[in-house]
């Protein structure tokens, strides 16, 4: 069992809502938008049990008599979880306080089985913390812009079991394996922005795997709207948004709901829930100033040493040392296994920087895309890659081949196989044979007499549509051997 | 009665040794006596086939291998809210009556790696709830003292059954439950000794809470001696309860003492109304032996102490909201039959595992842990706490403070069943538990010690209570006035 909520705040004036397209909300409402993310941390036990913390496991194996809130059972902290939290809110540049407690928050359901989940509402691990990110999605945003939100507190949290209904038996099963597990939460675009920020550094940090469909990253919002100088109107909280695109449309559609509630002369109502100190643990306390750490304190100083670079430096990197532009460099640190193909691409010789990312970005991606397979489940080798891009960029191949030959390797999913295998098992290789050429070019100034008098007739120009004419015939044709082809008839 | 309720665990040994008695013989004497006070309802369930294999293997150790343990062939008995591997642990609930654990509370397996022998689960309160005894699905323990098939007087509680089942013989110690007085008040009533440790020097895993920041394993046997041996087993550092403190154990010596370095304090706000005559009269009296024995008394203050029982009483209803609320049918107990709905099911299952004053106090708890009560009734009782404690911390300052204070455990002696039962819960608690919830809210050490005996010859008992840690030296003190009152055995 193990959470780590990041909470913020992000205010939205409606016009700048309006202009990016959420006509729905009128003018007169301003709606102010909070955000929960869980993040469930990538431990090997629970965060008060010492059961297997896991996902995809059978049903009700990693249970604990405490995750199953066996009468006389009491929590004991996971050490491993205090330190991926605290690693997390040095990241996000919180302050971790140096005495945390726990709370008990109650409320029943059949898979809370202490019918209170164990948090850190009081005095969380670390609180007022910031974090930027840059808001761009391709067809959306022509350019990125950068945007900062406010982190309130980070604090460790159990998460719930699952509950399983069978509608037909009238029956609940409850499975107890993720009693304990993390979420995440965000708004609008600039909101999915912002979670993929927050995935990218957990992933960095190894906090939390990060993958949304296995619920290890979930997002809860706080909505509430008022009219511009009133006070804010009753929260509500929209629970479990399962991927970052859910996020915008869930908040749009809680702001026109309360939207039509208030201009109806109604009120939001909020349950109350209550919160108590966690009596069977003790205060969490951390070292904040030495390296000296022991059993029950760890040194934060220590897990500072050991933060990897985060994603804003490496965009950073790559628009300062590879003179990537702003937008290459996000869309390539999104795609954490296509940065780690670009890094490899670009250490070992020189190729050109801004032709591999756009090879990557554009290529190979869309090739995968059609494929609907994502980057991370990309088969292919450095080394096949390599071979690629130098036989693309040395213009071996053309475009079209280059994409052709990547799809075939993401088929046979073979590291063996080479790109040179496929494109001359394939008859792909380019046509260089001269005396082939020869009878090609022959055929395209034979159709062409006009422009070839042109030519003549000191128009040099249309040499490159005659070229043009040759390629469009044959896709296969080694354009550098057939153009002196080429020049030396026209010279005859 | 016999002599089974004169032994103490060095004369068992000590004939052991000498094969006047041996670990199986002497179990099954413990077993026919809990037999023969079957009327006084001390146990839940007497776990008969466990002891006589715990026997064995103790015999096994006293005379074939010849390395016995400190409580090698010694009875003892757990209050059924301390959990027991493949032994029911029901609470006296209706919620837990087919509950068995799966797991041993540390108390419990430390007892048992010292080769104790465990012959039976206790009668108590449902849920520790409670001041006499008397409300348990198993109906109410009775005191041994006095006892008369029609007029019997109540054990104390909430651990009546372990009190019980050591006053009457059947054991030499007991395994109590203390959180507001739970252990000394029935130990005081039934005329043996009774130690509330300090908060977290006694593991609480596996001891199924009733407020969790109070709950103490207590100690009940019939001499200090024989509690600082109970002690020294069970105390020390728990990886299971994170509570636990962490320093490691030094286990208690007994001495005799010189009493003329020890300070001891007579708080005068114990002194309060419906406190009887008698017990007054004892309080004096032992006051007068300790200065004979040249210790310095003084009278002291402690100013909220009056505040204590209404603290007390909301503080335990939260948590007891809070902690009862994984009753719920799913896991484990009771589950109620219906299928309509989960709200339904929870309802019904609540409704029918828990009795009234359970379920009082639920509701009770859960109003003051409101929101909009929140820091009305909660925050406040927490301020109030701190009060308390801050009272104790005075009282002990290392600079012109006592070492000890001596206080009666309860304000009479044990009350006749029907007058008890005539009152609501509440009250019966407000009143038994005026002098010892103080140390629960505080978190220090206290022990309960049977002094003498009333007119109408039942046990009356005196409590000391100490700083944090002050174990060694308040159970010296306590051996001390134990020899000087010689109480008398149960006959």
């Amino acid at each position: 069992m193990k959470f780590m909520k990041v909470c913020r705040r992000l205010s939205y004036e409606h016009k700048s809502l309006v202009a990016r397209g959420y006509s729905t909300v009128s003018e007169k409402w301003q709606s102010v938008v909070g955000l929960e993310v869980h993040a469930q941390l990538n431990t090997e036990s629970k965060l008060f049990s010492g059961a297997q913390n896991t996902f995809g496991g059978v049903v009700n194996n990693c249970v604990s008599l405490f995750d199953a809130a066996v009468p006389g059972t009491l929590p004991v902290l996971n050490r491993k979880c205090v330190e991926l939290g605290i690693m997390t809110a040095l990241a996000l540049s919180c302050k971790v306080n140096e005495i945390s407690t726990f709370d008990r928050k109650h409320y029943f359901y059949a898979d809370l089985p202490t019918g209170y989940q164990i948090t850190q509402q009081r005095n969380p691990l670390a609180s007022d913390g910031v974090i930027n990110f840059q808001v761009f999605t391709p067809g959306i945003h022509k350019k990125p812009y950068r945007k900062s939100s406010k982190i309130k507190q980070i604090q460790l949290e159990q998460d719930s079991g699952k509950s399983l209904h069978d509608a037909e038996l009238k029956r609940s099963l409850i499975d107890l394996n993720r009693a304990g597990a993390p979420l995440i939460e965000l708004d609008g675009e600039e909101a999915a922005a912002l979670v993929k920020e927050l995935v990218l550094i957990v992933q960095r940090l190894g906090a939390c795997t990060g993958r949304m469909e296995e619920g290890a990253l979930r997002v809860d919002a706080n909505v509430s709207i008022r009219r511009p100088g009133d006070p804010l109107s009753t929260r509500t909280e929209i629970k479990n948004i399962g991927s970052v695109r859910g996020v915008a449309g869930a908040i749009r559609h809680e702001i026109e709901r309360q939207k039509t509630i208030l201009d109806n002369g109604g009120h939001i109502i909020n349950e109350t829930r209550a919160y108590m100190p966690e009596p069977n643990l003790p205060p969490l306390r951390v070292n904040l100033k030495t390296d000296i750490e022991h059993r029950d304190v760890l040194s934060v100083p220590l897990i500072q040493g050991k933060i990897p670079e985060l994603p804003e430096q490496s965009r950073k990197k790559l628009i300062e040392d590879f003179g990537l532009r702003p937008e290459t460099s996000i869309q390539l640190v999104n795609e954490p296994t296509l940065l780690d193909y670009f890094q490899n691409l670009t250490s070992d010789k020189t190729r050109n920087p801004n032709k591999v990312a756009n090879f990557l970005i554009n290529d190979l991606l869309t090739v995968l895309n059609k494929r609907k397979l994502s980057a991370d489940d990309c088969p292919l080798t450095v080394k096949q890659l390599k071979e690629l891009t130098d036989m693309l960029l040395s213009k071996d191949i053309n475009l079209e081949i280059c994409r052709n030959v990547l799809d075939e390797l993401i088929v046979i999913s073979d590291d063996d196989v080479s790109p040179l295998d496929v494109v001359e098992e394939k008859g792909w290789k380019l046509q260089s044979n001269e005396d082939e050429l020869t009878k090609l070019c022959i055929e395209v100034l034979e159709n062409n007499p006009k422009l070839v008098k042109q030519y003549k007739s000191g128009k040099t120009k249309v040499f490159k549509a005659l070229l043009g004419i040759l390629s469009k015939s044959n896709n296969k044709v080694d354009m550098s051997v057939a153009s002196k082809i080429m020049e030396g008839l026209l010279k005859k | 009665m016999n002599k089974l309720t004169g032994y103490t665990i060095k004369m068992v040994h000590q004939a052991y040794a000498e094969k006047m008695l041996t670990p199986t013989s002497f179990i099954d004497l413990s077993l026919q006596r809990t037999k023969q006070s079957r009327d006084l309802n001390a146990f839940v369930c007497v776990t008969e086939d466990t002891a006589e294999t715990h026997s064995i293997e103790s015999e096994k150790r006293f005379y074939i291998s010849k390395q016995p343990k400190v409580l090698d062939g010694i009875p003892i008995a757990m209050k059924d809210n301390f959990c027991t591997s493949n032994i029911p642990t029901t609470c006296a609930s209706e919620m837990l009556k087919n509950f068995v654990p799966s797991y041993d509370a540390t108390v419990y397996s430390r007892l048992r790696r010292a080769g104790a022998c465990l012959i039976g689960k206790c009668n108590l309160d449902e849920f520790a709830m409670g001041s006499g005894t008397v409300d348990s699905i198993f109906g109410p323990t009775r005191n041994p003292w006095q006892y008369d098939k029609k007029k019997w007087r109540i054990s104390g509680g909430s651990s009546g059954g372990s009190a019980v089942a050591v006053a009457s013989g059947s054991c030499l110690a007991a395994i109590g439950s203390d959180t507001g007085g739970s252990t000394r008040n029935p130990a005081a009533l039934c005329g043996v000794v009774g130690l509330k440790p300090t908060y977290g020097l006694v593991s609480r895993h596996g001891l199924i809470p009733l407020v969790n920041s109070m709950d103490v394993p207590g100690i009940l046997a019939r001499t200090v001696e024989d509690v600082a041996t109970i002690l020294n087993v069970v105390a020390g550092p728990d990886i299971n309860d994170s509570t636990t403190i962490k320093k490691p154990f030094e286990p208690i010596t007994l001495k005799d003492i010189d009493l003329s370095q020890v300070r001891i304090g007579i708080p005068k706000e114990y002194h309060c109304e419906g406190m009887s005559r008698e017990v007054i009269d004892i309080w004096g009296l032992v006051a007068d032996l300790l200065e004979h024995q040249k210790a310095q008394l003084e009278v002291v203050s402690l100013p909220y102490t009056s505040a204590s029982i209404a603290v007390y009483s909301i503080l335990n209803q939260c948590e007891v909201a809070s902690n009862m609320s994984r009753y719920d049918g799913i896991e484990y107990g009771l589950r109620a039959n219906v299928n309509s709905s989960t709200e339904e099911l929870y309802a019904l299952t609540r409704h029918q595992g828990f009795n009234k004053v359970v379920r009082s106090r639920i509701l009770a708890g859960n109003y003051f842990l409101l929101t909009r009560n929140y820091v009305k009734y909660f925050i406040k009782t927490l301020k109030l706490r701190r009060l308390i404690m801050d009272d104790f911390k005075k009282v002990f300052s290392p600079d012109g403070g006592v070492d000890l204070l001596l206080t009666p455990t309860t304000l009479s002696d044990a009350p006749l069943y029907h007058e008890f039962v005539a009152k609501h819960n509440r009250d019966q608690c407000a009143f038994q538990d005026y002098c010892t919830q103080p140390a629960n809210m505080a978190g220090i050490p206290a022990i309960s010690i049977p002094i003498t005996l009333s007119k109408n010859n039942l046990p009356l008992s005196l409590q000391l209570m100490g700083p944090p840690l002050s174990e060694e030296l308040m159970l010296n003190v306590a051996k001390k006035i134990e020899s000087l009152v010689k109480f008398p055995i149960l006959k």
